[in-house]
């Protein structure tokens, strides 16, 4: 391997982000770089003298540093494992192994460079308009553009790894620790109540971290401020936290160390600053063209020299103290053009001249001079301007430099604001847009206010803590109020200039140029909303961050409206992309286990999902077939018990429980005796069935009602709701998952639970649907009578902590009659023998009970239940369809539950449970069908695999119809 | 390079003329006006002046074309639904669509993927053999499918589903698609404005004029213009709408959402829906992941995102892609969703004459918007209901004569 590649960087400073005694090695592109700890990719890649740091999207022009804070979405990495690596923010690694992403052959080497030479064949929207003729070519285009677009490559052997995640609270949150942050956080803390401020990078001072001569007391500031806050206990400062959505009330969430925070706050003091926006130009986007903050981050940050010779292109004062930075740092200084034809007075002005820099007013860029293969730059052509960002290319002169430094102007960092349901309005004054009315609880403060001298930053600061503070405490929050602020106009108004042969980026991302903007509202999209979704702006990784602005600028010249009236698009999560790791935190899937689990598990069971739960499906060791036979024959011949605890059971009590019932369900309740139950069907408002379980009474103003496993929590939900809305007095106490509940069935159960309990269950002393509380197994239990499977059959419940007690009592004492544990399977088959309809699979979302067969358990001459008046409606027509009972003769050719019943082309119906049934020796089932077929004897088709088999259709139940058995 | 893009590079001039026009002034007076300019409403407006010669229509949108759920949707064109009526009206829409590129000569990017609805447990087994069934009678291409099948058209998806709830089969729809949603709309924008059609932005119908029970007028922020014929096509924006004629329905407005990730490299040929992930998911031509869920779970006119919704759906996602961890999720937003009981739509005469209704396009109205315009304007120019859309008149409500879609489309869309 070669040697490392390194470049010693500038003198050591006091504050610098990097550690030079640690070095660091890493490959990009096949070759080995020496790195400080503390360094970016993109830091230590520019320090060591590559250029070249990525491709963009469409063009596949070569880019570099841009902004080194997070939106230089053109340096994109991969190391095989993470897709899209930001460049200039992740920090360098030992070992780490990178290329850029989405290259052809190699990033230097990269074949699809040659798009850029044909882009004037690929103008703004160009796959409308081609690709789709002749359409059976489409497909093929379509695979070959796919090829082309995307960035990185995800690897589809990645492991995934949990991401914690926490909630969190606090009075005042601040995000944004630059100076305004720190003033509002001081403040906010000598309030008292708990106050947070996060930071997105590694250290408190935001843009003093680097400001150089722009700021130059600037380190003194923030170590007190610093200082300060270490001595407020109510303050949590988070480093390396961002803020990446503002959601309803306050309710945000935070990425950094601790993975996800999802933080309420009951006030917010945005402090986030701005984003430094770039001057558009012929070749603006190309190595060696950066903005001014990128520029001084180089410098300050990781002591990096970003160009040797420089032109640095301003549209404020701040530029000049960006051109002190670099000539500091050993950069020549080319010359400072200023877009503005009458310069400022300020300070900083004054000491570019006395340094004896030439300073060119009223002159922007008219165009980059590309170096070779267009990897970085060898010069400027710099041109007087006029206001509507025409240069004049014949009165362009030539500035050799390797680098062109931007500092034209901001936008605020506004996401959190417009996500909240802020506005952001722009003030021509400062050709800006600055945050107009802000939602309840949200504060504004510093840049991204619009207060650019960092006295005012401070003291807007400090009036924001103040304002959040008081909101949070409830008392009356000061006015808002700006600031005396020195820096008037930070921004240029139209930093762009037009070039007859474009290359002029206005977004990097998407490599969109001027004149795309121009055509796209020649072509009717003149609309801020409408630009961005045909050209592209905004839409790529960095969302717009810096291109929003310049794009509006464009519209808004090219539609002759006023930049304010363009506006710009909506704001949305994520101020910075997330990844679906961090969002999904440890990704939580409870699996429900009935109190009776480890019995089952230790039968042998053989468990499947049911909703949340885990049932058990049969028992082996045989397979499921012969398992699911043998736990039938059981319960037909001896008795078996199956656990039913995931039955939804309910508590209704209150003087009105009986008239609740009454209204919820469609049968009869007030006449209920004590120590009976009852079938229980409930419909939804349009007579569809909805659910049913059993309904007992517990004593005068009490019932205890069951629902289907799956409907629980949705129908103890919809009692309550309903509760609220009649307002009745009764209350629904939900036991689903207290209870343990599981039913004792067979001829022999009788004898088997006699075993367990004093009460007298002789046959007519217990009858069928009785109800009882008495002690079984040692245990208080709720017994019903009922008869799901067709047998003797009883349901016992008790608390959850006693179910594994009981299951055990009577699995012990079913000893002698060989008793067995069933599955739901056999579930299934021994309640279709019995003709019971399961809810859900014998109806679907439109089933009335006349179509189900469940007209006997509607009672029509009620005042009043769910869904009365829609049946009352339905119940004079005919019938659509009806469940009726079919057998197969020939049961070589098997249908599937939801095969079609048919008569030619029409559809009459649908299987809705078949099965083998052990019990009668044939294939039996119910379906859907016309009324008319219903008839027993009727031969009905039925659509396997496109082919038509027929049943006869027969008289439910199957299985002992006079009611025999499940009543002895 | 295909011929048709050298124009570009050969040419000094831009030369594209305008996508349409956008005129000053509202008329005094036209034949039809349609309340907006969703793929409904300007697809009305289009078959309007290509099929029925009627072209004195003015489309009218409060913000800009497309902007509403045409602009916000997956994209997501099927066929695969449950009842007979739903699926003959669909599948007529996945056929205009195929051909639509080349209708309007606008790249739509109509990309057949093929369709995959995930099974997770027996129940949701059966349903997805009763649409195949169903959809196989009718026609449609549409096929319960094993796990092995669904392992080679998609190899990377994880079929244990992180052990949690195994995927057991899957029903399979090859004609499922996705499209450039923006552009379905611009390009039938563009060919009814051709065909003199006045498309306003920026104009919002503030009241409807009835006289008796007739319409006579609508009135906007712009003025008032007068017309017998009002085609409400405004989706998420139905309940207002129909205040200001006094019509009831049951429909409900609610958030559905969606986002999208970083683009990527394409790896994902198919479109995955599960339900009981409450999940879908597609790769974009640009190479995004899009994916969304089922509604937000309450009714509200908000347009606003939720925390819960993206991480939910980041976790479902990582259950059947678990190397997706690192993919970064770019953007998130929200849609109104006008909702019906039956999760089919309400289309048809109204009861106010001249009072024409497109709604209830709930989670699914982008991948009927050609047949829509189809069937709309023949309603329009006839006054009588076109036969496809008979079975989704609001008056099947009061008849309980529903076209029960919930099956098919609570996630899928
Ligand atoms: C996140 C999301 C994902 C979706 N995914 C899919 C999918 O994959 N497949 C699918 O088929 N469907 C999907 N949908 C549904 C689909 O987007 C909509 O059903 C469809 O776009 C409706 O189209 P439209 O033209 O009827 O209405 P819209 O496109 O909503 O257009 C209505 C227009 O009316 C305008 N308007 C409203 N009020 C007024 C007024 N008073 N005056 C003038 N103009 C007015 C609005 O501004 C809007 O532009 C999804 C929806 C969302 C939100």
């Amino acid at each position: 391997m070669t040697d490392p590649i390194f470049i010693e960087r500038l003198p050591a400073a006091g504050d610098e982000w990097i550690d030079r005694d640690q070095r660091l090695c890493f490959s990009f592109e096949g070759r080995c770089h020496r790195a400080y700890a503390g360094d970016t990719v993109s830091s230590a890649l520019w320090g060591n003298g590559v250029r070249l740091l990525g491709r963009s999207f469409k063009y596949h022009r070569p880019r570099g540093v841009y902004s080194m804070c997070g939106h230089d979405a053109n340096v994109m990495l991969e190391d095989g494992e993470t897709p899209n690596i930001r460049g200039d923010t992740t920090l360098v690694e030992d070992g780490m192994e990178l290329t850029a992403v989405n290259t052809v052959g190699s990033l230097r080497h990269d074949l699809a460079g040659l798009n850029d030479r044909m882009s004037g064949f690929l103008p703004v929207g160009f796959y409308y308009k081609a690709f789709h003729t002749p359409s059976w070519m489409f497909p093929n285009w379509e695979r070959m553009i796919r090829g082309i677009a995307g960035l990185g490559k995800v690897n589809p052997a990645a492991e995934w790894k949990p991401s914690p995640k926490g909630y969190d609270a606090c009075d005042v949150l601040i995000v944004g620790g630059g100076p305004s942050g720190m003033a509002a956080a001081l403040a906010a803390g000598r309030a008292g109540g708990r106050v947070v401020l996060v930071e997105d990078t590694r250290c408190l001072g935001g843009s003093l971290c680097y400001a150089g001569a722009t700021a130059p007391e600037s380190a003194a500031t923030v170590n007190s401020m610093r200082d300060e806050l270490e001595k407020l206990e109510n303050v949590e400062v988070r480093l390396n936290t961002s803020v990446r959505g503002c959601y309803s009330e306050n309710w945000l969430a935070f990425i950094g160390p601790g993975g996800l925070t999802k933080m309420r706050a009951t006030a917010v003091v945005v402090a986030t600053g701005a984003y430094e926006q770039p001057a558009v130009f012929r070749h603006n986007d190309l190595p060696g063209v950066m903005l001014g903050t990128a520029a001084q981050r180089l410098v300050h940050l990781y002591r990096v020299k970003p160009m040797q010779r420089a032109l640095v292109l301003v549209g404020n004062d701040y530029g000049y103290g960006v051109a002190l930075d670099l000539k500091a740092a050993g950069v020549e200084i080319a010359a400072v053009a200023d877009f503005r034809e009458t310069i400022g007075k300020g300070e900083l002005v004054h000491d570019v001249k006395t340094a004896g820099i030439e300073i060119l007013a009223g002159q922007g860029v008219y165009e980059a001079r590309p170096a070779g293969g267009l990897v970085g730059i060898k010069g400027a052509r710099v041109c007087p301007v006029n206001s509507a960002g025409t240069g004049l290319s014949t009165s362009a002169t030539n500035v050799n430099c390797d680098g062109i430094v931007m500092a034209t102007g901001w936008a605020p960092a506004g996401d959190l604001i417009g996500q909240a349901g802020g506005r952001l309005d722009y003030v021509p004054e400062a050709a800006q847009f600055r945050p107009g009315e802000l939602p309840p609880g949200m504060f504004a403060a510093g840049r991204v206010n619009g207060v650019f001298g960092v006295d005012a930053r401070l003291e807007d600061g400090e009036h924001a803590g103040g304002q959040a503070a008081a909101f949070a405490a409830g008392k009356e929050v000061p006015a808002r109020r700006r600031p005396a602020d020195e820096i008037t106009a930070p921004s240029y108004p139209y930093p762009i200039i037009k070039h007859p042969k474009g290359k002029a980026f206005v977004d990097f991302d998407e490599d969109v140029q001027v004149k795309d903007i121009v055509n796209a509202v020649k072509e009717g999209y003149d609309s801020v909303e409408l630009v961005k979704r045909y050209a592209t702006v905004g839409m790529g990784p960095s969302q717009g961050k810096i291109s929003n602005l310049n794009s509006s600028r464009v519209l808004a010249t090219a539609t002759g409206q006023a930049v304010g009236a363009v506006g710009y698009t909506t704001f949305r999560p994520f101020t910075r992309p997330t990844t679906i790791g961090e969002l999904a935190g440890r990704r939580f899937h409870p699996d429900r286990r009935t109190p009776i689990h480890s019995r089952h598990q230790a039968a042998g069971a053989v468990f499947m999902h049911a909703g949340a739960w885990l049932r058990p499906e049969y028992y082996g060791p045989l397979v499921r077939h012969q398992a699911i036979v043998r736990e039938v024959q059981a319960v037909r011949r001896r008795a078996g018990v199956i656990d039913v605890g995931t039955l939804g059971k309910i508590d209704v009590c209150g003087a009105d429980a009986a008239e609740f019932l009454e209204r919820m369900y469609t049968g009869r309740f007030s006449d209920l005796k004590l120590g009976k139950c009852r079938y229980a069907l409930m419909c939804d408002e349009s007579g569809v069935v909805a659910d049913d379980g059993m309904s007992a009474r517990l004593g005068d103003d009490r019932f205890y009602v069951t629902t289907t496993s799956s409907g629980s929590a949705a129908i103890v939900r919809e009692m309550k709701r309903w509760a609220i809305i009649w307002g009745l007095e009764v209350t629904i106490i939900d036991h689903t998952g207290q209870f343990g509940a599981l039913n004792l069935a067979g001829p022999e159960s009788r004898r088997i639970l006699g075993r367990l309990t004093d009460l007298d269950i002789g046959a007519d002393s217990f009858e069928y649907l009785g109800f009882r509380q008495a002690v079984v197994a040692g245990v208080n239990c709720r017994l019903m009578r009922v008869g799901f499977v067709g047998e003797l059959g009883y349901e016992l419940h008790v608390p959850a902590q006693h179910a594994a007690v009981l299951w055990d009592a009577v699995v012990e004492a079913g000893q002698p009659e060989e008793i067995m544990p069933f599955g739901v399977e056999a579930q299934r088959l021994l309640r279709m023998e019995k003709g019971h309809q399961i809810i859900g699979q014998d109806t679907d979302a439109l089933t009335t009970p006349l179509e189900a067969g469940l007209a006997w358990a509607v009672k029509m001459a009620k005042p009043f239940f769910i869904g009365q008046r829609s049946l009352k409606i339905i119940a004079p027509r005919p019938n659509v369809r009806s469940l009726a009972g079919f057998v197969m003769h020939d049961s070589t050719v098997m249908p599937a539950e939801c095969h079609l019943v048919v008569d030619g082309d029409e559809i009459c119906g649908r299987v809705t449970s078949i099965a083998r049934s052990p019990t009668l020796g044939q294939v039996i089932g119910m379906a859907y069908m016309r009324p008319d077929q219903t008839i027993p004897g009727t031969v009905i088709d039925i659509c396997v695999e496109g082919r038509l088999v027929q049943a006869e259709v027969v008289k439910l139940p199957f299985y002992d119809p006079s009611n025999e058995r499940q009543k002895s | 390079m295909p011929h048709r893009l050298l124009r570009f590079g050969l040419s000094k001039k831009y030369n594209e003329p305008r996508m349409f026009r956008s005129p000053e002034q509202l008329k005094k007076s036209y034949d039809v006006v349609i309340i907006g300019a969703g793929g409904h409403g300007l697809a009305t407006a289009y078959y309007l002046a290509r099929d029925h010669g009627i072209t004195n229509v003015a489309v009218l949108e409060r913000a800009y074309i497309g902007g509403g759920g045409t602009g916000r949707n997956t994209a997501i064109v099927r066929a695969n639904y449950l009842t007979p009526e739903g699926v003959a009206f669909y599948d007529e829409s996945v056929r205009l669509f195929q051909d639509l590129s080349a209708d309007f000569d606008l790249n739509l990017f109509y990309s057949q993927r093929g369709h995959f609805t995930l099974a997770h447990s027996d129940a949701s087994l059966r349903t997805m053999r009763w649409r195949a069934e169903v959809n196989k009678h009718l026609g449609v291409d549409s096929e319960l499918v094993d796990t092995a099948f669904i392992k080679e058209k998609c190899p990377h998806i994880d079929l244990s589903c992180g052990g949690h709830a195994p995927v057991m089969g899957a029903l399979f729809h090859p004609p499922g698609a996705i499209a450039r949603h923006d552009a379905v709309a611009w390009g039938y924008g563009r060919g009814a404005d051709q065909r003199g059609v006045e498309i306003h932005q920026q104009t919002e119908v503030t009241g409807i004029l009835v006289e008796g029970d007739k319409v006579t007028g609508v009135q906007t922020n712009r003025g008032t213009v007068e017309t017998s014929k009002v085609v409400c096509a405004v989706a998420g924006y139905t309940p207002p709408l129909l205040e200001m004629v006094g019509i009831k329905t049951p429909l409900v407005i609610q958030p559905l959402q969606a986002c999208v990730s970083e683009p990527l490299k394409p790896w994902l040929d198919t479109i995955i829906v599960s339900a009981s992930l409450h999940l879908y998911v597609s790769q974009s031509s640009r190479g995004e992941l899009v994916t969304g869920a089922s509604l937000d779970p309450y009714p509200i006119h908000s347009t606003r995102s939720t925390l819960d919704f993206v991480e939910g759906l980041s976790g479902h996602l990582l259950d059947l892609f678990p190397f997706l961890g690192d993919v970064k999720i770019m953007r998130q937003w929200a849609g109104l969703s006008d909702v019906t009981p039956d999760f089919s739509p309400i289309m048809g005469l109204s009861p106010v004459e001249g009072f024409y209704l497109d709604a209830g396009w709930g989670t699914w109205g982008f991948k009927a918007t050609p047949v829509c315009g189809k069937t709309m304007s023949y309603t329009v120019a006839e006054n009588k209901p076109h036969p496809l859309i008979e079975p989704f008149r609001l008056s099947r409500f009061k008849e309980f004569e529903l076209v029960g879609e919930k099956g098919a489309a609570s996630v899928g869309h």
